[in-house]
């Protein structure tokens, strides 16, 4: 089985690398260009611990092979804020709410969250619920999660 | 969740793909979206030799309009297929069913024509492709046939197409002006297949019900139309009464089975509840 | 809205100061264990059981190791001696059946996903590939999955006698009867006609932790010395560190364990794993680092599971509501061997079924029972949901029995205000509380009357979305433990706390800790705590952890310990450390030890506030030792160690209403409110982040969660896909609140709040199912209360009406 070069761009670098068709896109990320930030947690796609955006929208990287990003931009939780330092106005909520725990879903999480807002600057309760019915969190009971996201939407000027 | 090893082609046309699984003899399979393939795939419950990636193929992407019907491009995403404005328009319940399949971030990925190949009894568009009688465009290496939804499922995970067969687009037929429709999702949690799922078509003119297509997911090896349902719905008054009276026969001729979900017997008796609220919701009763 | 770190004014503690902890967790610039990828690295893959009970006839690994990348690959044989044996540190009876538990199985398997075989390789995914080399054959034997069918004579034994004889599933017998074998029935029979019995069976199901973080180890040997250094996904690595030496024979001076990041553990990584035990013999045997990442798949067969009890349950009462006895007998399912505490989870919930209430008799019983099937141990409350289920659980039953409110019962028997402290039926003295607080707060968040109404109405009109609502008011123990209880109770090890404090020549301090936190945090909660004391910012203090290396002792975290007991040992060494400065001050300054006060981090001459000295200060002075009061030592630290005088019993009211949809079965909860009581807040957002997780998880018990077996010990639940956790779309917002009743069994006046919600709200949820429908005929429905189950409870209830 013969490994493939491919041109992946991930947080705004570009990576030109040789892999195996099988490599999952997560651990293209995890263990062939350090990206640790974003995790498994499961094998069936379920969890969204993986999540990621693929051309700004967000993906499951442990369902997309890493040839399928051939040609395509990643953006992780890592590359989320801008220059060092700096938060996203979702890591800033996260936070402000307390919408994490341990932190293990919060990559996917963050980024689902940075999706739903990119299609609903305004969501409700109900939307946000539904939004993120496919990132699992174990710690937070999605209470301060929610919040956060509403939160999320206010620092973004979704919110009046 | 690690895949078996395999070898991988991304052709660039319809054509090349079909060349492509024909070399890569009966351990190739093709990859679209990725979304049920992937699991399975790193559960090691399949192991393919040679996946041929159809996902960039640009011939099979798109929705357009066909005069009566719409062409949905078997490489269209959910997320397409849920915010297009003509099959918002002309097919609003495949737009409504989009939307209920799994969350965002698989149905950024996840295709309309991956979805009725899989042909999994639990999926939710393969029973609307059935209420709405649309047909698969697939081309193969003797070319192209069309092929009726009512005889594309054909059992569990399994479809009427050929090995080295494509599924390249569906047919969608518009709705006329008169139609409603309404699809009712039943599951356990959000993230849930269905434990049961109608799809329901209404034709309404003044009080009465004129036509109706209800179709059912995962009550048998494929998605099948509540006939019974559909004959006693024909002529009969748009009330919350008649509704009831008819959805009675839901689980008519349908062969549900038993698993962690639910019993049959459960699914039977959703199926007549299921089907009594599709219906009501879609005649706006 | 936002809590700054530094506003040096206030008290830290009870601030709902933002967390340390999130600036890296929400940059994806965290440690988890799988993140670490050491040069030499072997990566090991597991060949597990997928038969529940089978004799291996034929195993042979050699096809694996012609496999590109495999460098070696053992079974049980080929490891001899390195086949350790996972511990159980609770033997709970003097006669229990304690088999081995041989880390890969030696010729029998005994659960699906026992381990057989392993597979090291340079490379993670050809390690996988591997597995699939392996020739195994395996004769099928029958399994054992029912409990009541094991305890029968001639059932098949999963373990055989220790002499080699057909065994018996039972692993121990064990009654606690305060008042006497046959209290109960006496009680009953001296209320004469004026007594109420009310008799249930329940299932409080099998669950699994969930933790998103699946579990890891890196295990790595330096060179040619003993030493080794292992990083975990663990609760307790200090813990893990001593039965490590002891199950290894390394010297335990000589083991460094790390658990870094850890993503989620709720019970379910306070274990030593047996893969845990392979990584680090392999590493020893090959000298090179072993790492393994478990998948979800096989988090689902091989970590061990919870709950899985059946719960007999009988209470009596006086006509008109007085509790005059309850008695207890439960089968509780250790699975196929014993791991770390499995015996003695469903002995944790022993002393707290009677709850809140005063009563006479109490009688408990509880046989364990061994099954072919994933072992169980602790997972987020550990006996005490159990225990919290039956017995909120029948005291609404015993309510409709007596044709009396739910909550009047409640008041009629559970223990005042003033009565505290309290020394229940079963033994244990409560230190403090307020029930009628909790429950006035929480009625008056929830509209209760309204909702009532509401109920009458839907039920006149025959709506069939009804309307019920569901009390739980709980109590649990908490505070993980005083080391000669745990002695009298057979526990091989004490529940002390320790903490080191150093103020470091800079004036920065380094909090090092016992506990071990994943996702609880303690950085933050610690900081705040010393702060106080120390009156330095909070983001002066470093907290320190989950590293034998830099933090030798500890206990580690689990059973709503960490804050009851560390906090103490927190507050200790930092009175402590401010003892000391206070005479390097007192000579730095010139005056008498007497004549200082310590404000806001300086120690000020008393009536002359220009003269002081600020801790810092004092710190650097300690460093350079220049000029130190005769008699005292260099360096500026201060340690203590804390055994705890005694539990400490948290409570609250939970109240929830929740709509049920006749026609469906489906549940949707309405309204869910959650008075606790923890005593002190040291950081009132934590203290609400731990009350939400715990609620989503004892929903989760209530309505989705199960793990469930076929009749051959299949495991059908096997993936995420199957075993149903909800996400934020199955879950509603939750009215939370606190009253405070500082407990009286330790000087901060915390008490627990990790694992209130999920003990608190499986009762809660059910009854309030169970009252929606009872005008139905519906007396019970089976957790989780699936659409299907409650559907089957209406069709039986109906059944019965007619
Ligand atoms: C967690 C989770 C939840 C889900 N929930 C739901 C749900 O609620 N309802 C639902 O309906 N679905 C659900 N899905 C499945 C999802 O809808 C998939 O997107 C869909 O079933 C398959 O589409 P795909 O494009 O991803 O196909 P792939 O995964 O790429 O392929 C699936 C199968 O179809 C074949 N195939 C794909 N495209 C073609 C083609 N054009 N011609 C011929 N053969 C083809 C492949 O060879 C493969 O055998 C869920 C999936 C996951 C992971
Ligand atoms: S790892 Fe669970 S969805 Fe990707
Ligand atoms: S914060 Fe721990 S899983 Fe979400």
């Amino acid at each position: 089985m013969t490994h493939i070069p491919i041109s992946v761009t991930v947080d705004g670098t570009v990576y030109d690398v040789e892999v195996e068709p099988r490599r999952l896109l997560v651990h293209f990320l995890r263990e062939d260009i350090g990206r640790v930030g974003t995790v498994v947690g499961c094998d069936t796609s379920n969890c969204g611990a993986c999540t990621v955006l693929l051309d700004g929208k967000s993906v499951k990287s442990c369902s997309v092979l890493a040839v399928q990003a051939d040609g395509h931009a990643v953006l992780t939780v890592q590359g989320l804020a801008e220059g060092e330092h700096k938060w996203h106005p979702v890591q800033e909520a996260f936070k402000e709410c307390h919408g994490l725990q341990c932190g293990y879903c919060t990559p996917g999480m963050v980024m689902a969250a940075v999706d739903l807002l990119q299609e609903n600057p305004n969501p409700s309760e109900e939307e946000i619920r539904e939004g993120l019915e496919g990132n699992l969190c174990r710690c937070t009971g999605y209470h301060n999660i929610v919040k956060s996201v509403e939160y999320a939407a206010e620092l973004m000027g979704g919110k009046s | 969740m690690i895949p078996i090893a395999f070898d991988y082609v991304r052709p660039g046309t319809v054509d090349e793909a079909i060349s492509a699984l024909a070399a890569a003899g009966e351990d190739g399979k093709v990859i679209s979206g990725g979304q049920s393939l992937m699991p399975v795939l790193r559960l090691r419950m399949a192991a393919p030799t040679t996946l041929v990636d159809i996902g960039s193929i640009a011939e099979m992407k798109g929705i357009t309009d066909g005069g009566d019907h719409l062409v949905v491009g078997a490489n269209a995403t959910h997320y397409e297929v849920m915010n297009d404005a003509l099959v918002k328009q002309h097919a609003p319940l495949l737009a409504q069913a989009a939307g209920t399949v799994a969350d965002p971030a698989i149905r950024h990925r996840g295709t309309f024509g991956g979805s009725l190949a899989h042909a999994d009894p639990a999926g939710d568009l393969p029973t609307v492709a059935l209420a709405l009688d649309a047909t698969m465009v697939a081309k193969g290496p003797n070319g192209t046939r069309e092929i009726a939804a009512k005889d594309f499922f054909v059992d569990y995970f399994t479809s009427a197409l050929e090995p080295e067969e494509i599924l390249v687009a569906v047919k969608v037929p518009k709705l006329g002006d008169g139609w409603s429709t309404h699809y009712e999702k039943f599951n356990r949690t959000a993230q849930a297949w269905a434990t049961v799922g109608v799809a329901a078509a209404v034709k309404r003119q003044n009080g009465t019900i004129t036509e109706a297509r209800v179709a059912l997911t995962n009550m048998g090896p494929s998605p099948v139309r509540a006939s019974s349902v559909e004959a006693a719905l024909a002529g009969a008054a748009a009330t919350t009464d008649a509704i009831a009276a008819a959805a009675a026969n839901a689980a008519d001729g349908t062969r549900p089975t038993s698993d962690l979900h639910a019993s049959a017997e459960f699914r039977e008796h959703l199926a007549k509840v299921l089907t009594k609220r599709a219906v009501a919701q879609a005649a706006g009763v | 809205m936002t809590e700054t770190l530094t506003d040096a004014n206030a008290n830290p503690v009870g601030r709902p100061l933002r967390r340390k902890e999130d600036a890296r967790l929400l940059h994806g610039q965290t440690n988890w264990t799988d993140n670490i990828q050491l040069p030499g690295t072997l990566h090991m893959a597991i060949l597990r059981s997928p038969m529940a009970h089978a004799r291996i006839t034929n195993l042979d690994v050699t096809p694996a190791l012609k496999r590109p990348h495999v460098v070696a690959a053992f079974t049980a044989k080929d490891l001899g001696d390195l086949n350790g044996s996972v511990p159980c540190v609770w033997p709970v009876t003097d006669d229990i059946q304690m088999p081995g538990f041989p880390a890969l199985a030696v010729d029998k398997v005994r659960h699906v996903g026992d381990c057989v075989a392993v597979v090291l390789a340079t490379d993670k995914y050809a390690a996988a590939d591997a597995l699939d080399a392996i020739e195994v054959d395996y004769e099928p034997l029958p399994a054992v999955i029912d409990m009541e069918a094991a305890i029968k004579q001639g059932s098949t034994a999963v373990h055989d006698a220790a002499d080699g004889s057909h065994g018996t599933n039972v692993c121990y017998e064990f009654p606690l009867k305060p008042q006497g074998d046959g209290a109960f029935d006496a009680a009953v029979k001296a209320a004469g006609d004026d007594v109420v019995v009310v008799k249930r069976r329940f299932i409080n199901q099998r669950v699994i932790a969930g933790y998103m973080e699946p579990r890891a180890v890196v295990a790595s040997p330096m060179g040619m010395s003993n030493e080794m250094t292992i990083w975990s996904a663990t609760q307790i690595p200090h813990v893990l560190r001593v039965l490590l030496a002891l199950v290894t024979g390394l010297p335990e001076n000589s083991l460094r364990v790390i658990a870094p990041d850890v993503g989620g553990g709720f019970g379910g990584k306070l274990q030593l794993y047996r893969e845990e035990i392979l990584a680090v013999q392999i590493a020893r045997h090959l000298g090179r680092p072993v790492k393994w990442t478990e998948t979800r798949s096989e988090d689902m067969v091989a970590s061990h599971h919870g709950r899985d009890q059946i719960q007999d349950i009988e209470i009596a009462s006086t006509k008109d509501g007085q509790i005059i006895g309850l008695k207890v007998d439960l089968i509780a399912n250790m699975g196929a061997y014993l791991q770390i505490i499995t015996p003695g989870i469903p002995l944790l919930g022993m002393f707290m079924y009677p709850a809140i209430y005063k009563m006479p008799a109490y009688e408990f019983n509880c046989v364990g029972v061994f099954t072919n099937t994933t072992p169980t141990d602790a997972i987020r409350g550990a006996g005490r949901p159990e225990a919290t289920y039956a017995i909120e659980r029948i005291m609404d039953e015993l309510a409709a029995e007596l044709d009396m409110d739910p909550m009047q019962l409640r008041e009629k028997n559970w223990i005042t205000h003033e009565e505290f402290p309290y020394t229940t039926v079963a033994g244990l003295t409560y230190d403090t509380g307020n029930y009628e607080a909790a429950t006035a707060k929480a009625m008056d968040l929830f509209g209760y009357d309204a909702l009532r109404a509401e109920q009458e109405q839907r039920r006149a009109s025959g709506d069939p979305v009804q309307l019920g609502i569901g009390i739980s008011t709980f109590t649990e123990m908490c505070g993980l433990a005083p080391s000669r209880t745990l002695g009298a109770l057979k526990y091989v090890a004490g529940g002390w706390e320790h903490c080191t404090i150093r103020a470091l020549p800079t004036g920065k301090i380094e909090l090092i800790t016992g506990t071990s936190p994943h996702g609880q945090g303690h950085e933050t909660a610690w900081s705040q705590i010393a702060a106080s004391i120390l009156g330095v910012p909070v983001d002066d203090i470093e907290v320190v952890h989950s590293d034998t290396g830099r933090a030798p002792y500890g206990m580690d975290t689990y059973g709503s310990r960490s804050l009851a007991v560390g906090g103490q040992a927190i507050k200790k060494a930092a009175e402590r450390l401010v003892e000391k400065a206070k005479v390097i001050a007192a000579h730095q300054l010139e005056c008498s030890v007497d004549d200082l006060e310590f404000i806001q981090g300086a120690f000020r001459v008393k009536g002359d506030p220009a003269k002081s000295q600020p801790l810092a200060a004092v710190a650097f002075e300690a460093f350079t030792a220049h000029n130190l009061p005769d008699g005292v030592e260099p360096t500026l630290q201060a340690e203590a160690t804390v055994d705890p005088d005694d539990f400490s019993y948290p409570h609250g009211t939970h109240l929830c209403a929740i709509e049920v949809d006749t026609e469906t079965g489906k549940s949707k909860i309405r309204s869910y409110v959650a008075v606790d009581d923890v005593g002190i807040q040291v950081n009132p957002l934590i203290v609400e982040g731990q009350v939400h997780g715990g609620l989503a998880c004892g929903i989760g018990q209530a309505l989705y969660e199960g793990v469930e077996y076929d009749s051959d010990g299949n495991l059908l639940t096997a993936s995420f896909a199957d075993y149903l956790i909800p996400s934020a779309a199955d879950l509603p917002s939750f009215t939370t609140d606190r009253t405070v009743t500082p407990s009286s069994t330790n000087p901060l006046g915390t008490k627990g709040v990790g694992e209130a919600g999920a003990i608190a709200s499986p009762p809660a949820i059910i009854n309030a199912i169970v009252d929606a429908l009872r005008p139905m005929g519906v007396t019970d429905v089976k957790m989780p209360a699936t659409p299907e189950n409650v559907w089957r409870a209406i069709q039986a209830g109906q059944g019965g009406a007619q």
